[in-house]
């Protein structure tokens, strides 16, 4: 992540913190909800609709001064399993996170089945991950239908 | 959390506590009115009507000696002033040892047995689960077959959307079935079924025509072909009189061979069928009964 020679960093670099890279760049806000970083207030900066030789086009996201539970990486798994996370201290990286798809899963979407009882009254959503390749597909624990990754309704 | 043990999904249950209630129902069948309950209170919630499945529970916890408070029609409860199904629940779950609950919305059992500090049993949450329903299928196919085991099973109508017909395949996987599933290609049994079948190692075979079927088989399982499933009305003109049952259509069925419906039914079992002795959806009925008492005594841990 060091500043590579002859080229220009497009969103700068910070001192301490995480950066999550390789997001396909219509998934950035999305990540932005899951991981709640409305509710950070150290420095976040990130960029969007760069030049990717794997993606094509990718976002970053850098986030001064946070370094994240797994279980909160984890939840980005469900919608970005491409990401790298590096961890950064003192502008090198010390860590690289391995992203890994929870067994469960609560909150971050909606049921599909507008018969769930989820979808009535005010209840946190709670899945079993049924299938994880080529795209996830979590099981609802309250009405047991299956909601395939083309129709998460993120919460 | 509530730790209480809840019967919600059929899944809920493993092979041996099957087995157990077979046992226990057989013996409500003997000796059906035992004190057991002894005055204790049952809570049964009706949010939607189902009158026959209601007072079967009814007659169940009446037969052991227990006391019923509850509705059968969501218009006298709190739940139309907007009350959460979270604060109906946790407040009756203090009037009473054990709920029964019927609810149009699916989940709506599971998310109350989190909720509830007693056992929940669920009496039909949508077009979810409804457990009791198969346990009661379960005990008809051992009375009338001696055994759960090696039977060869037809099921025949709507495969598609009867949950019966799939809490059924869920349950009867353990107990080496071969399913002959007879039903229009719209209302074909669907795919996440027939791949837990061929994960089981349970032979199935598709069918759309019944009469072949028949002759072959110990248990016929009859279902409802409802016209609204059909996308095109005249898929359905054409398969409407396919799946009907006629008393002529049983002449060369095997003896022991027995016709379950989970009624329901309008017409796809004539009348003349109901005198034939091996007519049995009746008596199928009855066995509701002292399998709910079964249930009912193994969740609160009578000593039946």
């Amino acid at each position: 992540m060091g500043n590579i020679q002859g080229k220009q960093m497009v969103v700068s670099a910070i001192k301490n913190g995480t950066v999550i890279d390789h997001i396909p760049s219509k998934s950035l806000f999305k990540v932005i909800s899951i991981l709640k970083l409305e509710d950070i207030n150290t420095q976040i900066t990130f960029g969007i609709n760069l030049e990717s030789q794997k993606l094509g086009s990718k976002a970053i996201i850098k986030i001064a001064d946070k370094f994240f539970e797994q279980d909160e990486i984890n939840k980005i798994a469900i919608l970005v399993p491409e990401a790298k996370l590096s961890i950064i201290k003192d502008y090198q990286v010390v860590e690289k996170k391995v992203i890994t798809c929870p067994e469960k899963i609560q909150g971050i979407t909606r049921c599909f089945n507008p018969k769930c009882i989820t979808n009535h009254q005010n209840i946190l959503t709670k899945f079993s991950v049924v299938s994880k390749m080529p795209n996830i597909s979590l099981k609802c624990e309250y009405c047991e239908k299956t909601t395939d990754f083309e129709h998460f309704n993120f919460i | 959390m509530s730790t209480a043990r809840s019967l919600v999904s059929i899944s809920d249950f493993d092979v041996e506590e099957y087995l157990k209630i077979m046992e226990l129902a057989a013996k409500f069948e003997a000796n059906s009115y035992r004190n057991l309950l002894n005055g204790r209170v049952i809570a049964s919630l009706f949010f939607e009507p189902s009158t026959r499945t209601r007072l079967s529970f009814e007659s169940a916890i009446n037969r052991l000696g227990g006391r019923v408070i509850g509705f059968s029609d969501i218009e006298t409860t709190s739940t139309t002033k907007g009350e959460t199904l979270h604060d109906t629940i946790k407040i009756i779950s203090n009037y009473c040892d054990l709920i029964v609950m019927r609810h149009p919305l699916e989940g709506a059992a599971k998310y109350s047995s989190e909720v509830a500090n007693v056992p929940v049993i669920n009496a039909g949450d949508g077009a979810n689960q409804h457990p009791t329903q198969t346990l009661l299928d379960m005990y008809s196919i051992t009375k009338t077959q001696g055994t759960l085991e090696n039977l060869s099973i037809a099921l025949i109508g709507d495969l598609k959307y009867g949950r019966t017909v799939h809490s059924l395949i869920m349950a009867m996987r353990y107990f080496k079935p071969t399913f002959h599933l007879v039903a229009p290609p719209e209302l074909a049994l669907p795919n996440e079924y027939k791949q837990i079948l061929t994960a089981s190692n349970i032979p199935f075979y598709e069918h759309t025509d019944m009469q072949s079927v028949l002759n072959e088989v110990d248990i016929v399982y009859m279902t409802r072909v409802q016209k609204e499933r059909f996308s095109d009305l005249m898929e359905y003109e054409k398969t409407k009189n396919s799946y009907i049952l006629r008393n002529d259509m049983l002449e060369k069925t095997k003896p022991n061979m027995k016709i379950l419906h989970p009624l329901p039914r309008v017409n796809e079992i004539q009348p003349d069928v109901d005198a034939n002795p091996k007519a049995y959806y009746f008596e199928q009925a009855r066995n509701g009964v002292f399998t709910r008492q079964a249930i009912i005594s193994y969740l609160l841990n009578l000593n039946a």
